[in-house]
């Protein structure tokens, strides 16, 4: 007889308790709505959703208030700098480098950081100390001395800045993989899959990998945030993505010195940079009570 | 029986280092987790290995497994030495041997179909068609209690013992000569017990396969095996036929193991052999006869002689100066 | 046997515990009812999840809050209710009259403190004396559960001592106090079978020296076999049958007992084929109305789905829960 349960029931354990999880957090409704029209849209649409070029600003409309303050216009919703571009056009530019920055980093540094973190864990010994060193090591960098040093090496660049972020994140990933893979590997069907002669490829790859992909996903999302800050950071000190492209950091860099006069130039961007962050940390709690609550604490 | 047994095990011995130190390791001593023993179990017979925590049964287990390497002795599969396989002889090898592992919940990899799971040592071992595969899964599905629906479920929607029985499908799918059995129903529930030790039986029956069932709990070892071996701390004290054993335990260790198991039923009173102490560390194993320490009927020549294996009768083999 | 069995001690009325879940109440126990005297021995014998467990907890007041909730019952210790005292109130009881030893050492002894730490803590929460007086008593406790050269002992951390050693260690805690009632919560699974036959004994004895009595929560008959005066089966959040623990070997009268007693291989004898229960226990959030047991009975009929059996007579202070019963 099949006693079909349906997902994630509550299981009696052994000792008669049934276990339950803690009282599960709210759907994110309103931080994916936030991301969805502040992030996803503006960075696949840019061009088609923008007012004004991003880059050419009219000198005449410079330094154009908010359309709520006396002196706004309509055409420029958000106010403009000081070469007259519009605030708006260039959120809406920003957002396509944060999330191409962001992506592009996830990805690199999370393929690197996993299929190191898988190594270690599995084979263990001398491979493990290496690469839990290298670790240590890259944990310890300090961000933007090894910025500016890249930067001063190869040049400011969207490169760079991937770079420079791969090589503080993949870490985390490779303590985080190798932790799991540390415990996965004592189970039972790791034993059952060598009983059947799998390689130890196949064994990384079909039965540890599928079970670190929720750990994966949690940390990608809560990485999301740490690398819009991190590229914000370096566009503020001018380590970034060089000018004149958009980015939400670099508008802030440009608006601070008009800060008293035109808050608004380095408000707006500021204001996206947080909520951005803050819906996507949001929405990291969320995902990890639903995937994997023993993850409480990265 | 004049035919080559199926599995031999000649004077199998492993021990594990013991080390100190993080870079510069030094080894300071040695874990005797098996040392010196040999058996034979002869093809569609289960032999069982019992024995208290520590004292080599599990390691035993995965040595045939070739989960561990031995470090002296052999052990033979249809006479060819399994730790010297390798190609096609290994791959041959990984299909005649199979396990089922204590506990369900950990023995199957959660994001994997239960065909999938089934189908794995054929997957890595042999050159099949997919029709091939999945014919072959429904098969052992089949005779193991599962409806062939439930091939393309999770590990998730089934229940412990159901999980145990896609173990067992997945252990026999390449049709084996010899399954290792570890533990297979300490971790299920009473009333589910039976089931399975009931198809695994059935099953030996149809397939002729043998077994080697480690497990503590005696009275099932009883139900299983034809043939019993007692270890403690890394030798076997024992062995007999299961109905010799159960009928006339022979060495002190087993006597007392035999009169802690519980009754099965009110009335039965035993013998109380309770054993003073504790199992001592395999690190330094005591000299002579191992079991000395805590044994009742203790010598003075126990202490320095190790005895010896001898033949009591046919088939039953005591360690012990008692019987020398 | 040097053991007297006195009134009753405790007496459970009615119990209920249900978890509230987002899938749906679980009825972990549903009307539980039992009476325990002093000095004797009472199993709760049951497979995971039938609530044996949880009707320990409950009676400790110790259930896993906010999920879980006491909803029914009367628990009288020596005619005290207990589901009627405070928070503070209990704090009292558990530990003094009321005791527990849990499943498993390894994980009821704090790592970073000296066993003798944590006995003198249970020792202080209930007894006022100079630090020596407290010490000595920790020190015979230990004695009490057979630990040798306790003076030495209670310096030690729970790594350096084995599990056996260990458990006994968690006996002497629950012990130390001197309560009437202890609750044994599978206390001998993690040991291994010598050492478990060590542990037994020491119980029993244990009990002979001070009339505790004793509810020993295990799967395993055989343990009720060797140590229970009494039997209580439960299956689904409810006792089927109840018994001196003779009655229910030699007579079980509900199937669920006799399928169970069956199919469980003895050391004895070998069976030609064992019984064996198809299928398996009902989902605790979707129970049937009637009998728990009826979907895996041999002899279900019409109306064990629809009515919960009541509790017939099969002898002297045995009952089971069948409808078969009613006839005879």
């Amino acid at each position: 007889m099949a006693q079909v349960l349906p997902e994630s029931v509550p299981r009696s354990t052994p000792d008669g308790i049934v276990q339950e999880t803690l009282p599960s957090r709210q759907f994110p409704g309103i931080p994916l709505f936030i991301l969805v029209f502040l992030l996803v849209l503006p960075g696949l649409f840019a061009p088609y959703l923008a007012p004004h070029n991003p880059i050419r600003g009219s000198l005449r409309a410079r330094l154009q208030p908010p359309v709520w303050v006396q002196g706004g216009t309509i055409t420029h919703p958000l106010g403009t700098d000081k070469v007259g571009r519009d605030i708006l056009s260039r959120i809406i530019y920003g957002a396509r480098i944060s999330l191409a920055v962001s992506l592009v980093a996830i990805l690199v540094s999370g393929v690197i950081g996993t299929a190191l973190g898988l190594m270690a864990g599995y084979f263990g010994g001398r491979l493990d100390a290496l690469i839990m060193r290298l670790v240590d090591i890259s944990l310890g960098l300090p961000v933007i001395l090894l910025a500016l040093v890249f930067v001063a090496a190869i040049g400011a660049s969207f490169i760079t800045v991937v770079v420079v972020t791969t090589v503080l994140l993949w870490a985390r990933y490779a303590r985080q993989v190798r932790g799991e893979t540390l415990s996965i590997r004592e189970r039972d069907f790791i034993a059952r899959a060598r009983v059947a002669g799998a390689s130890h490829f196949r064994i990384m790859l079909r039965y540890i990998f599928p079970n670190v992909i929720n750990t994966l996903t949690v940390l990608a999302t809560l990485q999301i945030g740490a690398v819009i800050l991190l590229e914000s950071a370096l566009s503020f000190l001018g380590a970034g993505i060089p000018r004149p492209t958009p980015t939400w950091g670099s508008m802030i860099a440009d608006g601070r010195d008009l800060i008293v006069v035109a808050w608004w130039i380095a408000m707006f961007p500021g204001l996206a940079i947080m909520l951005t962050v803050l819906s996507l940390n949001l929405l990291g709690d969320w995902l990890r009570d639903r995937l994997d609550p023993k993850l409480r604490n990265i | 029986m004049s035919e080559t047994p199926l599995l031999q095990v000649h004077h199998l011995k492993k021990h594990f280092p013991v080390t100190r130190g993080l870079l510069a390791m030094k080894t300071i001593g040695w874990v005797k987790a098996v040392d010196d023993i040999s058996f034979s179990v002869p093809q569609g017979e289960t032999l069982a290995l019992v024995g208290e925590s520590g004292c080599g049964k599990t390691t035993t287990a995965k040595l045939i497994l070739r989960l561990e390497e031995p470090t002296d002795g052999e052990i033979l599969i249809d006479g060819q030495p399994v730790h010297d396989l390798r190609g096609n002889a290994l791959k041959a090898y990984r299909t005649a041997v199979q396990a089922v592992f204590q506990d369900p919940w950990s023995s199957l990899n959660p994001r994997m179909r239960v065909r999938q799971i089934v189908a794995e040592p054929l997957v890595i071992n042999r050159k099949m068609s997919r029709a091939a595969v999945a014919a072959r899964v429904q098969e052992v599905l089949d005779s193991v209690g599962l409806r062939p629906q439930q091939a393309n479920l999770y590990p998730h929607e089934f229940s412990g013992g159901q999980r145990q029985r896609i173990a067992v499908a997945s252990a026999l799918i390449s049709q084996p000569k010899l399954i290792i059995l570890d533990e297979p129903v300490s971790a299920l529930d009473v009333s589910i017990r039976a089931q399975i030790m009931n198809l695994l039986v059935d099953l030996q029956q149809a397939y002729h396969v043998s077994y080697v069932l480690i497990a503590h709990h005696l009275a099932t070892t009883r139900y299983m095996a034809h043939e019993v071996a007692v270890m403690y701390l890394g030798k076997i004290v024992e062995r007999a036929r299961t109905e010799a054993l159960f009928t006339e335990p022979l060495h002190p260790y087993t006597r007392a193991l035999f009169s802690a198991a519980l009754p099965g039923h009110p009335d039965i009173t035993r013998e109380e052999i309770i054993l003073p102490g504790e199992v001592p560390s395999p690190i330094n194993p005591p000299s002579g006869c191992r079991f000395h320490t805590r044994c009742p009927v203790a010598q003075s020549q126990c202490a320095e002689i190790e005895p010896e294996e001898t033949d009591i009768a046919p088939g039953h083999m005591v360690a012990c100066h008692l019987y020398n | 046997m040097t053991r007297h069995i006195g009134d009753v001690i405790l007496q459970v009325d009615d119990l209920h515990t249900y978890c509230f879940t987002r899938w749906g109440v679980v009825k972990a126990v549903d009307g539980v009812s039992f009476a325990l005297r002093q000095g004797e021995t009472l199993g709760i014998v049951g497979e995971s999840g039938c609530g044996k467990s949880m009707t320990a907890l409950s009676l400790l007041r110790l259930v896993p809050r906010p999920v879980a909730r006491i909803v029914q019952g009367r628990v009288l210790l020596q005619g005290e209710n207990l589901l009627d005292k405070s928070e503070r109130e209990m704090r009292h009881i558990r530990g003094r009259r009321l005791s527990m030893i849990l499943q498993d050492p390894q994980t009821s002894l704090n790592p970073v403190f000296t066993i003798g730490n944590q006995l003198l803590e249970a020792i202080h929460i209930h007894h006022k004396g100079s630090p020596r007086t407290l010490l000595s008593r920790a020190i015979n406790a230990l004695s009490q559960v057979r630990v040798a050269a306790p003076e030495r002992r209670v310096e030690d951390y729970p790594h350096q001592m084995s599990g056996g050693m260990k458990q006994r260690v968690v006996g002497a805690i629950a012990l130390s106090c001197e309560p009437h009632v202890i609750i044994a919560d599978e206390p001998t699974t993690s040991l291994d079978v010598t050492i478990q036959a060590q542990y037994l004994r020491l119980l029993r004895e244990i009990q002979e020296e001070t009339g505790l009595s004793i509810i020993f929560i295990t799967h395993d008959f055989g343990i009720v076999a060797k140590m229970c005066d009494r039997v209580m089966v439960m299956y689904a959040g409810r006792v089927v049958e109840s018994g001196p623990v003779r009655d229910i070997f030699n007579h079980p009268a509900h199937p669920y007992t006799q399928a169970l007693l069956q199919s469980v291989p003895t050391m004895e004898e070998r069976p030609e084929r064992l019984y064996a229960i198809e299928g398996q226990p009902p989902a605790l959030w979707e129970l049937p109305p009637g009998c728990r047991f009826t979907a895996r009975c041999p002899y279900a009929e019409a109306r064990c789905e629809q009515t919960y059996p009541s509790s017939f007579a099969v002898g002297v202070d045995h009952t089971a829960d069948c409808w078969r019963l009613q006839e005879a």
